[in-house]
């Protein structure tokens, strides 16, 4: 299991990439791999949107995805999961989350994936602060239901 | 009795610091160290609250040493 914060961009086909080969002990384990990315649009609330900022609560931020990802394995047969998080200044089309999750078979996947999704947006200490294209700025002040 | 207090995000913004150090000795709860250290702010209805960097809620009693934090929903991912 691995969580990380990335202050800088990151490419998270790379980090999965990466990850998988690293951990050869579960080679020949797994039978599916679910991989969640969350990607910085360019519109919302109906505005141009042109930058974030990400803030976080180091330390915190940390024990509440472990403490998440720790319920996630206690509830599924889970092989390996790595979740990825960028903070600081963010552009549109650059990837803010990655969450991938191997197990035997994919329905643990889809569902281990979901879980952790759902709990990092409802409790782990992130805040994102809009910059619009009209140099407005707004604080979000809630994460929506993940429909549109 | 001496606890770090820490704010985020839009709550830091409103109250313009990012941390109080109290000392007093009459502190009991979560609520007591927002309330004297905000004596003329009332928390936002929507804040949360950490002790320890664990949530808990504005009855949760404090000891010294403890670090609290008080900050708006999240919006991460």
């Amino acid at each position: 299991m691995d969580i990380k914060i990335c202050t800088e961009p990151f490419d998270p086909w790379q980090a999965v990439q990466a990850h998988q080969h690293s951990a050869k002990d579960m080679a020949g384990k797994f039978g599916a791999t679910s991989i969640f990315i969350g990607t910085m649009r360019d519109f919302n609330e109906g505005d141009d949107v042109k930058g974030m900022t990400l803030e976080y609560y180091p330390g915190m931020t940390e024990k509440q995805l472990e403490k998440i990802v720790a319920e996630a394995v206690r509830q599924w047969p889970v092989i390996d999961v790595l979740v990825v998080h960028r903070v600081g200044d963010i552009l549109p089309n650059e990837p803010i989350v990655l969450v991938a999750v191997w197990t035997s078979h994919r329905g643990d996947a889809f569902d281990t994936s979901r879980y952790i999704m759902e709990a990092l947006k409802s409790r782990a200490p992130f805040w994102k602060k809009e910059l619009l294209k009209s140099e407005a700025e707004r604080w979000l002040v809630k994460n929506t239901d993940g429909y549109l | 009795m001496s606890i770090k207090v820490r704010y985020f995000a839009s709550l830091k913004e409103s109250i313009g610091r990012s941390e109080d150090n109290l000392e007093f000795a009459d502190l009991a709860t979560v609520g007591d160290v927002w309330q004297r250290a905000n004596p003329n702010k009332v928390l936002p209805d929507n804040s949360l609250a950490a002790v320890n960097m664990d949530y808990v809620g504005l009855n949760s009693p404090v000891k010294d040493g403890d670090e609290v934090a008080f900050f708006p929903p999240v919006t991460g991912g």
